[in-house]
Parts: structure tokens; C-alpha cells; sequence
């Protein structure tokens, strides 16, 4: 647990040094902790077991309240609370249904809501210009509008804050009581019901966690990308979530934040070196942490350290 | 202390064409150890599991410390005071034994905490308190799933337990465990049960088990009780020792 501290230290640490170093890798790296916060949600509901194929729609929800609320109230100190919200309230009333579901049901449940939203982006022309997307507005911070260049530091350190927020707060809360018996709902769910536990409530409490920071994550991406599209509910991007639940392993809530910083600069350099393949470089990635390293980046980690 | 807990009316269900049960009146009495035996597919795991809300019978009534207790939900009946083990014990196989042990603890005395962990200090104690009275300290880091069938049994009981039921039922607390590990087993469990004062329902197959530590024996039979009464008339009743003890010796 200690080293696990320390890794997060020195992650942290090597993250503000890389913005430092190469500016441009600033912005790769903001989304590769963005995502990474979304996907403390997916981790979640691994633990249970459960895989959401719909997962993007929370980050889409975000970053769309981003850019719906950016031209009337632009303070990010406000956006990022109600990005939240919003999310944290559609992920309670898709919650309650949703967990009455397991496994196949569940995942594509998720897809089937996270269709209609990302169908629904892309028709309503006049409120969302459709696949063209919407600019986000000039952002101010705590009332200062900075420049750009301070800007881009402040959501870098934004999220690096948050990243460090969630992970500890997903960090207690599967040492908890509640976190322990939702991973008893992936082994034993009748067992909870007959230990006087109801196993939905302890799904439907992840669940709407994972919303919520499935929210603030695409809040943070529209923060930095500056541009939202209907893009961000697609089932893609729900997959790609989940790829990087899986790459970085699920064991720790280091995990999301390997898996997406790894994921994001292969993206980045792959693209750069074999335009068009990128994706195949990825799904090769993919292949081998499955069929050699099924911890993800942690467990590689991990197991180093135990050997 | 003839006082009834458990009171069973009429009890009747049936999957498609086999009467699991068929008409079950039964009295478990406050203090009592009753045993239950009968040939495989007799209907005693069915018997349970009405009783606690995982199965509806088709027709009769259940009483619970005088409440009707038909209809409520595994979940409100735990509530209520009835805990149970199963024929195949369930434990959360990736979680250790302590922590299965805790989460016990934890479901009796409020799960909905994020933040404190399930191990804090005190729920330890009381835990590894737990685990001790099974003797199951031992093997307490040790993950569920690796344990042997003996200590995986005591450690679902302990489960069961840890919720403080004034009723429990036991689905085959000794099958599948060695012969000779069997014995040990049911003395460690008696001596737990008896110091908790808990009202005890075991459905048995060993014979030696049941004349040692039932006060009385319910013999369950395609679905209706065949006899009922201590085990020194009903394990010498020659029908059945004929028909049940003869079927389930070889079982
Ligand atoms: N859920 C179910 N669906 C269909 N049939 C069932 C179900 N549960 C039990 N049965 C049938 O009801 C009968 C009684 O089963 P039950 O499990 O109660 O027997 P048992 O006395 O516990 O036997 P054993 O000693 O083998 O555990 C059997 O014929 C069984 O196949
Ligand atoms: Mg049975």
C-alpha cells in the first residue's frame, strides 16, 4: 500500500514534469487523467463484475453541460459542480432500473441509453449543431479570465487534483464495508440477500459514483479540448474506456491513470509514426495484456515489486 | 422452554410433478437442536429455503416468533431473526476469511459507511473473536475459496452467525466433509451454538450426528414429515430405520 502511495507520488510527480518538458504533451496528458478519472468508474463496476458498454454517455452528459453552460456562466469553478450534478442525476434514475440487471443485460442496457443520448446529440441540430459540435466558450477561473497558456496549466492542474481526489476516495471506499460487498456481488450476490444486504442499493451506489466521475472527467475534456461532439457518446468511446480500465488492470486505483496515460501516448505517437494503424498498434497492445499481463499495466507493476 | 419459534402450516410446493412439499406442518421449539433427515430429493434444502424467502410455498402459513413471515424477502426475514447456512457452502471466494467474517459483522451493525474500512480495528477484533470460537483463526488471511470443505462449512456458519439469529438453519453442516475430521466439526459447532443460545435446525445425514446432539429429529419424507420426536424412538423406529437410515447410510 505504501509503494502504491509512492507510485501515485512519483506518477504525479512525472506527469508535471513531462507538461513541463514537452508543452504540447500538456494536453494529451490533461485527457489521459480525464479519462482516467471516468474510468475509476469502470474499475468500479469491474469489481462487481459488471462491464457498462454505455459508459461514455456520463462523460458526454459533462462535457455537453460544459458547453451548453460555458456562453452564460463560464467559471469552471461552477461548471465542474454541475457537470457533475447532472450526471451524478442521470446516473441515479438510469441507476435504479439498470441494477436490477447482471452481465450481458447490464453492459448492453448501458449501450442501448448511451445510443439514444449519443442519437440525440447528433439529431437535435438547433440545440447541439449536430455532428459539427459545439465551441466551448472562454472559460474563467475563480473570476480571472488568465491566457491561454495559464489556462492550460490550471485544467492540467485541475485535473491532476481531482485525479489524486477520486483515487483516494475510490481507494477508501473499495476497502469499505460498501466496497467489499460489491465485489461480493461478482462472487456471492445471494449471499449479501441472506446477510440482511440489499445487493441492488450496493450496485446502484457504484453505479452512480461512476457516473458522477464519468462526469467530471468529460467536464475536463471539454475544458481542454475546447470542442464537443456527439463523438464522445459513441460506443467507441465507451470502448475505449473500458480498454483502458483493462489496460491499466483493475487491482488498484493507480490502474485507470496507468492505463490511460499509456493508452494516450501510444495513441499520440503511434498516430504520428503509422498515421492509419494506430488502432491496430492498440488492439495489439490489447491482445498482449490480456493473454500475458491480465493485471494491466498495475499488476505488471505489482508483481514486480512481490517477486 | 416448550415455547414454539418457527411454527409451519401446510406447507405445499410442488416443481412441475415433484411434491418438494406436501403439506409440512412443523413446530420448532425456542432452545431446541432439531434435526431434520431424509433420502436426497426428500425436500428438506426445499423446507429451508421457504422458510427464509427464497422459495414461496404454493400453500400453508410460516410464523415467526407468532408473525406471519410469508412473502417477506430473504432480506426482511434475515432481519427478522432466522439466519442460515448452505448445503454448498457461500462465501465471497476472493475475499479472506476474515474478511468474509467482517462483512458479516458489518451487514448486522450497518454497511453504508464509504469511507472507514471494513477491517477498522474493532470489527477486526470482533471478526477474528468470531473466527476464534470456530477456530477457524488459523486460517483467517487466507483466501475462501483455498480453505478445505470442514473449515469452508464453519466458516459459512460463522457467517451465519455473526448476523446473531435467534433461529438458524444448517443445510448439511458435516456433508462432504471427511469422516474423520466430522465429529470435531459438530463439537466445535455445538459448543458455539450453545454459548449463543440460538434455536438450531440441522438437516443431517450422519446418524451418529443426530443421536448426539439433537433433541429432536424430524424425518422428512417425498415431501411430508414421516415421524417426529426424540432420537432415541425415532432412530429405533424400524420403519425408518428401514426406509430412511437405510437409504441414507449409502448416501
Ligand atoms: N428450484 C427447483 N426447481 C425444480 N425442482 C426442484 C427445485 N428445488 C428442488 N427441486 C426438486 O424438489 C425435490 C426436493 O429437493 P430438495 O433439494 O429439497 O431435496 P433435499 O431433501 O434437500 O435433498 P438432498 O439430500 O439431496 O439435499 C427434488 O426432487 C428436487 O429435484
Ligand atoms: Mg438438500
Amino acid at each position: 500500500m505504501r509503494r502504491e502511495s509512492l507510485l501515485a507520488a512519483l506518477g504525479a510527480i512525472g506527469l508535471v514534469a513531462c507538461a513541463w518538458a514537452v508543452p504540447w504533451l500538456k494536453f494529451v496528458l490533461t485527457i489521459a487523467l480525464a479519462k482516467g478519472i471516468a474510468v475509476l468508474g469502470i474499475l468500479l463496476l469491474l469489481r462487481a463484475g459488471q462491464v457498462s458498454f454505455g459508459h461514455s454517455m456520463f462523460l458526454a452528459l459533462g462535457a455537453y453541460t460544459v458547453a451548453f453552460l460555458a456562453p452564460s456562466e463560464n467559471e469552471v469553478l461552477l461548471l465542474l459542480p454541475a457537470a457533475a450534478l447532472i450526471a451524478t442525476g442521470v446516473g441515479l434514475v438510469l441507476g435504479l432500473f439498470l441494477v436490477r440487471y447482471r452481465d450481458i443485460f447490464f453492459g448492453m442496457l448501458n449501450l442501448a441509453f448511451a445510443m439514444v443520448l449519443y442519437s440525440l446529440l447528433e439529431k437535435l441540430y438547433s440545440l447541439t449543431k449536430g455532428t459539427d459540435g459545439i465551441r466551448v466558450a472562454a472559460l474563467s477561473f475563480a473570476g480571472t479570465e488568465p491566457e491561454r497558456g495559464t489556462q492550460e496549466w490550471i485544467v492540467f492542474g485541475i485535473a491532476l487534483g481531482l485525479a489524486i481526489l477520486f483515487g483516494l476516495l475510490v481507494r477508501s471506499y473499495l476497502a469499505s464495508p460498501m466496497g467489499r460487498a460489491l465485489a461480493g456481488i461478482k462472487t456471492r450476490e445471494t449471499r449479501l440477500e441472506f446477510m440482511g444486504v440489499p445487493a441492488r442499493r450496493v450496485l446502484l451506489f457504484a453505479y452512480v459514483l461512476s457516473a458522477l466521475m464519468g462526469g467530471v472527467g468529460g467536464a475536463l475534456i471539454a475544458m481542454t479540448t475546447r470542442h464537443v461532439t456527439p463523438q464522445i457518446a459513441y460506443w467507441t468511446s465507451s470502448g475505449e474506456l473500458i480498454f483502458i480500465g483493462i489496460l491499466g488492470g483493475a487491482g488498484s486505483a493507480l490502474g485507470p491513470f496507468l492505463g490511460a496515460t499509456a493508452f494516450e501516448l501510444v495513441r499520440v505517437y503511434a498516430a504520428a509514426a503509422v498515421a492509419e494503424a494506430w488502432q491496430m498498434i492498440l488492439g495489439a497492445v490489447l491482445l498482449l495484456v490480456i493473454l500475458f499481463a491480465p493485471g494491466g499495466v498495475w499488476g505488471l507493476l505489482s508483481r514486480r515489486w512481490r517477486a | 422452554m416448550s415455547e414454539v419459534l418457527l411454527s409451519a402450516k401446510g406447507l405445499r410446493l410442488a416443481f412441475g410433478g415433484v411434491k418438494a412439499a406436501d403439506g409440512i406442518d412443523l413446530d420448532v421449539r425456542h432452545g431446541e437442536f432439531l434435526a431434520i433427515i431424509g433420502p436426497n430429493g426428500a425436500g428438506k434444502t426445499t423446507f429451508i429455503n421457504m422458510a427464509t424467502g427464497y422459495l414461496r410455498p404454493q400453500a400453508g402459513r410460516i410464523e415467526f416468533e407468532g408473525r406471519p413471515i410469508l412473502g417477506l424477502s430473504p432480506r426482511a426475514i434475515v432481519k427478522r431473526g432466522i439466519g442460515r447456512s448452505f448445503q454448498l457452502p457461500q462465501l465471497f471466494s476472493e475475499h479472506t476469511v476474515l474478511e468474509n467474517a467482517a462483512l458479516a459483522i458489518a451487514a448486522r451493525r450497518g454497511i453504508w459507511s464509504p469511507l472507514a474500512p471494513l477491517l477498522r480495528p474493532r470489527w477486526r477484533d470482533e471478526a477474528m473473536d468470531l473466527l476464534d470460537r470456530f477456530g477457524l483463526r488459523p486460517v483467517a488471511e487466507a483466501r475462501a475459496d483455498a480453505l478445505n470443505e470442514g473449515a469452508r462449512k464453519l466458516a459459512d456458519i460463522a457467517m451465519a452467525v455473526a448476523l446473531e439469529p435467534s433461529l438458524l438453519l444448517m443445510d448439511e453442516p458435516t456433508s462432504g466433509v471427511a469422516a474423520a475430521e466430522k465429529m470435531a466439526i459438530v463439537e466445535t459447532l455445538v459448543r458455539v451454538l450453545r454459548s449463543t443460545g440460538v434455536t438450531a435446525v440441522f438437516v443431517e445425514h450422519d446418524m451418529d450426528v443426530v443421536a448426539r446432539f439433537a433433541d429432536r429429529v424430524a424425518v422428512w419424507s417425498q415431501g411430508r414429515i414421516a415421524a417426529l420426536g426424540p432420537p432415541g424412538e425415532v432412530l429405533t423406529d424400524p420403519k425408518v430405520r428401514r426406509e430412511v437410515i437405510g437409504i441414507a447410510a449409502d448416501a
